[in-house]
């Protein structure tokens, strides 16, 4: 142990060994102090079957990082987008993931539209302490400290839509699903608030997602003879259903509430004819009169394509990214266990779709429900519900007790 | 008694919807041993026209049954003349090349018009049996698959074009020695093929709903009736759908469309495990 003698050789060594150790941080932080961005990583669907979706999302996370760049940024930085489409495909996903992390180095990560896509680079983020935020509307039941879900869960929603409509049209209900997890998680929750509102389930389909013909369907429906549908289904197969619902003669005498009706631009794209009526629940239409709602809805105007409507997906972007930034200033730091601390703390925004709060044990926000009903082609505001918390998620999942929980769980109702 | 008219009803219907997106893979596959994966794309190219032409003010039912085949016939002869005809009796290589014609399909049509869903109102209107309502279009759908089956089969059985383009499939090179253009004869079979599935697309349209991605659902089915049926395309589509139709729909209305799929599924490998050769190789008098 004695062998390092000190010798001019040495100490000059170790000197300047020490002198470059001591110097790192300054000349480290000399270059984030100048007007290094802020860099916001962005991963959804542009294109392929779910493209829409993403369509819709972008421009409500650009025009949250524009506002606030035009504010002077955050921490005296600029925020910088780095945006990919993973084309509706999974590995995608979880390559982009990857490469936001480790080579671009963002500081925070938005996006996914699916809950597989979602579930896919979760744990990625999680593992990198990266802080993500997972903004579409989807089943529920996502419990971890890393995550915050913008979205809204069918304990929002359904919660509201199932009782109205009973109320309005029955007691005689027959369900149909798409049979996947959100499909069929969704349409437990439909039954659940059914039965609660005393309706009877007459019976309930469920549909692979390359189902196109439903006939079969349509006449063992019509053997039950139901007093209205509750549904939930998804993606561009399953809309034949509206068309030939309406071919048999049933539009008129038999009315539909859906779950996922709208979230792919329907009322722009299909005939009023067959959409007229139905009706549906969420964070957001455009349509929604609050006070900044109509100046989101303009913004978003001018980037969307004639085809692709103002929705849901787009505010909770808008409003994950205000969140963010607010949590920013709050900790003055980008460090995600102070973010963390900030985004617990009861924090709450102003934006498009009213009061949004981040509810501090699921990390779920709690959030306006609207109630919206076609109608000429056009969504007609029936009924608003302030301040709706995730009852869904929150049966399971407390992240104040137990903060390492991580985990989609799969409700038991 | 009125639920038995319309499980009778739907299973007319199932035929129906079965044998018309299967007629051009008959042809396609069935005589010329082509393995053309862009069936779907065909159709989807069917369903794009009348979405297209009926947006234009063209009447519903011109645009279904006349310009949906013709403009699909067109790019079929385009698609021949460039692709398909220096492919044939390469079947492996007619699977790689249709495919890639698929996706460049899909690609062309998503980048002109959207990835969106584009409604068309169904015509005409709706009927009742007792407590069912039926729509007349599904009635009319049933009607075209059949008249397009049966003259499909009438030209076949009774035209001297029929005979030629029989004749040119069986011994290309005995045909030519006859004096038969076989060229001409491959693409006007390669073409009347197309101008099926456009039919199939265009009748599809109203009840599906029209986008890029909407000729996949039926691919896969199609090739399975055709497998089924057997070297006589015709008579081997028209059993395999009468047999298959019936134990989807009774399936799905007795239990669900997952039970219906299931059941259609398994009935088609123990067909094809007791008759590898298809319905109509097991016994050839069933010809054409």
């Amino acid at each position: 142990m004695s062998s390092t003698r000190i010798t001019r050789r040495n100490v000059l060594k170790y000197g300047a060994m020490l002198g470059t150790a001591l110097a790192a941080p300054a000349l480290i932080q000399g270059r984030a102090l100048g007007a290094d961005p802020i860099k916001v990583g962005f991963i959804t669907d542009l294109t392929g079957p779910i493209g829409a979706s993403g369509q819709a999302a972008k421009p409500g996370l650009e025009f949250a990082v524009k506002r606030i760049n035009e504010n002077g940024g955050l921490l005296g930085r600029p925020l910088e987008i780095i945006a990919y489409d993973a084309q509706s495909n999974i590995q995608l996903y979880t390559q982009y993931a990857q490469q936001l992390v480790m080579r671009d180095n963002v500081d925070i990560i938005f996006g996914a539209t699916s809950s597989s896509a979602r579930e896919a680079i979760r744990p990625i983020f999680t593992r990198q302490n990266k802080l993500y935020f997972y903004n579409g509307a989807y089943e529920g039941g996502v419990c971890d400290r890393n995550t915050f879900c913008f979205g809204t869960t069918p304990g929002q929603t359904m919660r509201r839509l199932v009782p109205h409509a009973v109320e309005k049209w029955g007691k005689k209900v027959y369900v149909l699903g798409a049979d996947y997890n959100y499909g069929q998680i969704t349409a437990k929750w439909m039954t659940k608030y059914a039965t609660d509102a005393g309706a009877e389930i007459l019976g309930s389909d469920f549909f692979p997602l390359d189902v196109a013909d439903f006939s079969s369907t349509i006449a063992r429906i019509q053997g039950a003879q139901p007093d209205l549908i509750l549904e939930v289904l998804v993606g561009s197969n399953h809309l034949g259903f509206y068309r030939q619902w309406e071919a048999a003669g049933l539009k008129n005498s038999i009315p539909i509430a859906a779950a996922a009706f709208g979230v792919s631009s329907e009322l722009l794209n299909l005939d009023t004819s067959t959409t007229e009526g139905i009706l549906t629940s969420f964070g957001f239409y455009d349509t929604v009169e609050t006070e900044t709602s109509q100046d989101f809805v303009d913004a978003m105007r001018q980037e969307l394509p004639d085809s692709v409507e103002v929705t849901e997906v787009g505010t909770s972007h808008y409003e994950a990214v205000t969140a963010w930034a607010k949590a920013v200033e709050l900790a003055g730091t980008l460090d995600r266990d102070s973010l963390i601390d900030a985004l617990e703390s009861g924090l709450s925004i102003d934006g498009p779709t009213g009061r949004v709060t981040i509810d501090p044990q699921t990390h779920h926000t709690v959030r306006s429900i609207y109630l919206g009903q076609a109608k000429g082609g056009k969504w007609d505001i029936l009924d608003s519900y302030a301040d709706q918390p995730p009852v869904d998620t929150a049966m399971v999942c407390d992240l104040q007790a137990n903060p390492d929980t991580n985990t989609q769980f799969v409700i038991d109702i | 008694m009125n639920t038995a008219i319309i499980i009778l009803f739907n299973i007319f219907l199932g035929i129906g919807v079965l044998v018309l997106t299967t007629m051009s893979l008959a042809v396609i596959y069935g005589f010329m041993r082509i393995i053309n994966l862009a069936h779907g794309e065909f159709m989807m190219l069917g369903a794009y026209s009348v979405w297209f032409s009926t947006s234009l003010g063209v009447n519903i039912w011109i645009a279904i049954l006349i310009i949906a085949p013709l403009v699909v016939a067109i790019i079929g002869v385009i698609i021949e003349r460039t692709i398909i005809r220096f492919l044939y009796g390469r079947i492996i290589d007619t699977m790689l090349a249709t495919w890639g014609v698929s996706l460049l399909l899909i690609g062309t049509v998503t980048a002109l018009f959207g990835n969106h869903v584009r409604g068309l109102s169904t015509p005409l209107g709706s009927f009742s049996i007792g407590d069912y309502g039926v729509s007349y279009y599904s009635l009319a759908l049933v009607v075209i698959s059949f008249v397009a089956l049966f003259g499909l089969w009438a030209v076949f059985r009774f035209t001297r074009f029929g005979l030629i383009v029989r004749a040119t499939m069986l011994r290309p090179e005995m045909a030519a020695a006859l004096g038969i253009n076989r060229d001409r004869v491959y693409v006007m079979t390669f073409a009347l093929g197309a101008g099926l599935a456009g039919l199939a697309g265009g009748v599809i349209a109203p009840l599906a709903g029209v986008f890029p991605s909407m000729g996949m659902v039926y691919i896969i089915k199609a090739f399975i009736a055709v497998l089924i049926g057997g070297p006589a395309a015709i008579t081997g589509i028209t059993i395999a759908s009468s047999l298959l139709a019936p134990v989807s729909v009774v399936g799905s209305f007795l239990a669900s469309s997952v039970v219906g799929e299931i059941a259609l599924l398994t009935l088609a490998i123990v067909l094809i495990r007791l008759l590898p050769m298809g319905i109509t190789g097991r016994w050839p008098r069933l010809s054409l």
